[in-house]
């Protein structure tokens, strides 16, 4: 089965490079690429949408402007998927909900614009779970995608569809959103490496917003370089996004070859079996990390991150009160599904009723009851206090420490349909990814080894805010240590 | 009037709320025209369509604007927090309106009424206004439409929210409060505060209770004012329409009501019962407003010259009554009045004349030959009468005074003169007189007239009335 993942890899960074000196033609590089998909697209679906046409124009004209001898950005001719909660100007965005179907945005996010400007071609568009809320990419309106690694097994989510196109060798690069754990947990479950930047780092203008304190966008690469490559094409300052960090970020590839003789790395101990539902051969897996660690020169200590054990249930209030009021907006008055009705109430109803899916529903109700009068203070409020906490907790270990480590997933891939009747379950597998969202840092899942099933096992290194440099430098250093 | 107006000794209780369409170039969240009167879903954009994906950005001319009327209002401007009021409404591109809730960005200032009393501020805080809807139908409203169309220009465009206690206990104050507050919007330029084309709206909280209670009862929130009319005929009818159901052993319920203004009437709209649940919280794409101690020093120091000290220089200067002085500054005539009494003009006539003969404008009088005109006037060269009919040609033409005055034949009749007819009417009409030194007042009228009418109104009524009395001393 595994005859899907290739056998190796190649790098963005060395793709743009061929096409950049005319090596090799954009448009080669991208037929390569589509045979691909051509392939194995049937038995993973990655994509909502392979926007092939577009794609060919794209490459084409890349390599007339290389004939002509125009500098073409860092990501010339390499081709990129865009998961499908991020606008794409005149390309279908669905957030793989009924309700928007067919919606074609009049804008490009900002992601994609500077994806654009740096010379990548845009090949489609990933599935995920519904608006990004889940795990296992199995809520998709449009069917779940599969894990390159064992198709009967879920890819993770939400990102799962870009996490599943660059494991099956789709494409190099793929974009996600992160709300909870969207990227890191399904990079973990497909073997890829996956970032989550620093709340901020990247404009989230042209996300679908599920979460918007939580939200962030972030690379999946085959290579730690890779992903700081494109992290730093898509990062940066956006007037557009008032929560867009004004302050430059340093070079994340500056420090990237310097190793990490002497510094500390704590192992958040809530995390390596502190907390229940995290597996022992996790556990193993993230152990032999960090003797890799150690073994590099880093000091690697147990830490304690007591509010860990609270982040599960705050952001279980969070996420779904900031999402009942974002996806109000989807009420068939003014874009995508429209289901008529008696008068308006009935109309608002209707299409929504039929336009969300059941986990949508779920969290739309949860979040609708946190924030109610009466309730607001015992749910929403308490939550927020934990993120306070949490914060704190943060701050106070990273007086003494450069980063911090963690398993990303609880467990590896499970099969398609395991958790789907148990969200309590499904929620479980954030548990390790959740605490960067809520305080905004920035963190990246490394593959590491894998498990008894064969199926990969991802390790996270968290950062505090804006230290992704540090980030990268021990991520790139446990990446060699895996080889 | 402080108190109370209604029957049985009720008493008024109202609070305003009051929003003011900023004048902003661009919307308050993105870079589209707020401007009235377009094409309908001309000046749209991803933003104020809440399209999915899209953001919010504050426009910092708006920013400034509202902590300006703050600081006019002597608030204090605060760190404050936008937040999301969540409910459905296809008016609302997002179903929800971003606004301020528990952090708002003014707090705590005063209002000062040109009659002196002060109206308290419980805040002014920023928010977007919702696109406008019209249903289509016999109806006229959402339910019973047959459908209904949705304008977003106006989705966006930034309100001020300026929410007074409830302090008002009058009819009066109320309107002096609206127009007060308009006239203040106006010296700062922020809006051009026209209510009938909603760029002020007006909603009237009100109650009423006996003299002398202490608490405040159930009070209805007034919607669908248009003009300061409408507020008084409103707050008028939803005051009595409380009385008699206080009488009856009944009470108004809390609601929001509709005025009507062809009805003259309030209508109940919405109760309290089944008042939505905003589920207010902090608007996660926003981040707070924290304005600096410079900001509001500079603010300060931009300030302009506000109604309520433009009205008490105005009063210093010329010692005018206040509602005249007040309806001097309103009509912006105040610089000028400073500028003709600095030149020599006698402020008792100056203010005389810019209260009665000018409202429709200046025109070409400039304030040297208005100054001269006033000289004239208190000398007697001319009548009060001719000084009229000269200020007419000033404003309409210009001129000098003195000349107009030769040119209308405008020579004030000497003093002796109208002694020789005052005698004569004396000695003419003697029973008269005897009722005229007896103090019967009426009969001045009479003499006065009659001077009047044989010098061809060119006879100084002053110096007539001067001399009547003279006369009348010497009878005694």
């Amino acid at each position: 089965m595994s005859g899907m993942v290739p056998e190796q890899y190649q790098s963005a960074s060395e793709i743009a490079e061929l096409v950049a000196t005319g090596e090799v033609s954009a448009i080669e590089i991208l037929e390569r690429y589509l045979n691909q998909i051509q392939e194995y697209e049937k038995d993973v679906h990655a994509f909502n949408l392979v926007t092939i046409n577009e794609a060919r124009a794209v490459a084409q004209e890349t390599d007339k402007l290389i004939a002509r001898g125009v500098t073409i950005g860092p990501l010339a001719g390499v081709p990129v998927a865009i998961k499908d909660n991020l606008c794409t100007k005149g390309i279908t965005t669905t957030a793989s909900s009924k309700i928007l179907e067919s919606w074609k945005p009049p804008y490009d996010a900002t992601v994609v614009k500077k994806l654009k400007e740096a010379g990548a071609t845009i090949v489609g568009k990933t599935n995920l779970d519904e608006f990004a809320m889940g795990s296992s990419t199995e809520n998709s309106a449009f069917g779940p995608t599969r894990n390159p690694h064992d198709i009967s097994c879920v890819p993770g989510g939400s990102s799962g569809g870009s996490a599943a196109a660059v494991a099956a060798g789709f494409v190099p690069i793929a974009i996600g959103s992160d709300t909870g754990g969207s990227i890191r947990q399904p990079a973990a479950l497909c073997g890829v490496v996956g970032v989550k930047p620093t709340y901020g780092g990247v404009s989230r203008y042209g996300l679908l917003a599920f979460a918007s304190s939580l939200d962030q966008v972030g690379p999946f690469a085959t290579s730690v370089k890779d992903a700081a490559i494109v992290h730093e094409v898509i990062g940066g300052y956006d007037p557009l996004d008032s929560t867009s960090i004004k302050q430059a970020p340093e070079s994340f590839l500056d420090m990237f070859d310097k190793g990490i003789n002497e510094l500390k790395v704590g192992v958040i101990s809530e995390l390596m079996g502190g907390i229940d539902g995290v597996t022992h051969e996790v556990i193993e897996q993230t152990n032999k990390a960090v003797s890799a660690l150690s073994n590099a020169g880093a000091i690697v200590e147990e830490v304690s991150l007591p509010a860990a054990l609270y982040c599960l249930s705050a952001y279980y209030l969070i996420a779904p009160a900031e999402a009942s009021s974002n996806l109000s907006r989807y009420d068939g008055v003014r874009y995508g599904l429209r289901v008529e009705g008696a008068n308006l109430n009935e109309m608002n109803v209707n299409t929504r009723t039929e336009g969300f899916g059941d986990e949508v529903k779920r969290r739309i109700m949860l979040g609708t009851y946190a924030l109610s009068a009466g309730y607001y203070d015992a749910y929403y409020g308490k939550a927020l206090k934990v993120r306070r906490l949490l914060a704190e907790n943060f701050a106070d270990l990273y007086k003494d420490y450069d980063v911090l480590l963690s398993p990303t997933s609880p467990c590896t891939a499970f099969k398609l349909g395991a958790k789907v009747n148990d969200p309590m379950m499904m929620y479980v597998n954030d548990v390790c990814t959740i605490p960067s969202n809520l305080v905004g840092h920035p963190a990246i899942s490394i593959p590491f080894g894998s498990g008894k099933d064969g199926m990969p096992i991802g390790v996270q290194i968290l950062a505090p805010p804006m230290k992704e440099p540090v980030m990268y430098q021990v991520a790139h250093a446990l990446e060699k240590a895996s080889q | 009037m402080n108190q109370v107006i209604f029957k049985d000794n009720w008493e008024l209780i109202v609070g305003l709320e009051v929003h003011v369409e900023l004048a902003t170039q661009t919307k308050l969240f993105c870079g589209c025209l707020n401007q009235f009167g377009n094409e309908p879903n001309t000046n749209v954009c991803p933003v104020c369509l809440g399209l999915p994906g899209s953001l919010p950005v504050v426009n910092q001319k708006a920013v400034y604007f509202a902590m300006r009327l703050g600081r006019a209002l002597h608030c204090s401007v605060n760190r404050s927090v936008f937040a999301r009021k969540n409910y459905f409404y296809p008016d609302m591109p997002k179903d929800y309106q971003i606004t301020q809730y528990d952090l708002p960005t003014n707090l705590e200032g005063y209002l000062e009424l040109p009659s002196g009393k002060t109206i308290g501020i419980e805040r002014a805080h920023i928010e977007e206004d919702t696109g406008k809807t019209t249903h289509i139908g016999t109806s006229g409203r959402i339910s019973g439409a047959d459908y209904s169309l949705v304008d977003y220009n106006r989705a966006g465009i930034p309100l001020i929210e300026i929410v007074s206690k409830p302090e008002i206990r009058t009819i009066e104050q109320a309107k002096s409060y609206v127009s007060e507050l308009r006239s203040i919007i106006l010296a700062l330029e922020i809006s051009d505060a026209k209510m009938e084309e909603g760029s002020i709206r007006v909603d009237a909280n009100v109650s009423v209770r006996e003299v002398g209670e202490n608490n405040l009862r159930t009070r209805c929130e007034i919607k669908n004012v248009n003009s300061l009319k409408s507020l008084g005929r409103a707050i008028n009818y939803e005051a009595n329409r409380h009385i008699s159901l206080y009488g009856n052993g009944e009470s108004p319920r809390q609601e929001t009501r509709h005025w009507d203004e062809s009805a003259g009437r309030t209508r109940t709209g919405r109760s309290k019962e089944d008042a939505e649940d905003y589920r207010y919280f902090t608007e996660p794409d926003l981040v707070p407003l924290n304005p600096s101690e410079e900001t509001i020093t500079k603010i300060d120091q931009e300030m302009p010259e506000l109604p309520s000290k433009r009205r008490k220089d105005l009063a210093n200067l010329t010692g005018a009554k206040s509602s005249d002085v007040a309806l001097l500054v309103e009509r912006n005539h105040d610089a000028f009045i400073f500028d003709v009494i600095e030149g020599g003009g006698v402020p008792e006539q100056v203010v005389k004349h810019m209260v009665n003969n000018l409202s429709a404008g200046l025109g070409e009088l400039s304030t040297e030959a208005f100054a001269q005109l006033t000289q004239m006037e208190n000398k007697s060269e001319i009548t009060s009468t001719q000084a009229k009919k000269i200020l007419g040609e000033l404003v309409k033409s210009g001129g000098t005074p003195a000349e107009l005055a030769t040119e209308l034949g405008f020579e004030a009749i000497g003093t002796k003169e109208i002694e020789n007819l005052v005698d004569q009417l004396i000695n003419d009409h003697s029973d008269e007189w005897e009722r005229f030194c007896l103090g019967d007042s009426k009969v001045q009228g009479f003499f006065v007239g009659q001077v009047m009418k044989s010098t061809s109104g060119q006879a100084d009524g002053k110096v007539i009335n001067q001399i009547l009395n003279e006369r009348s001393i010497d009878n005694k």
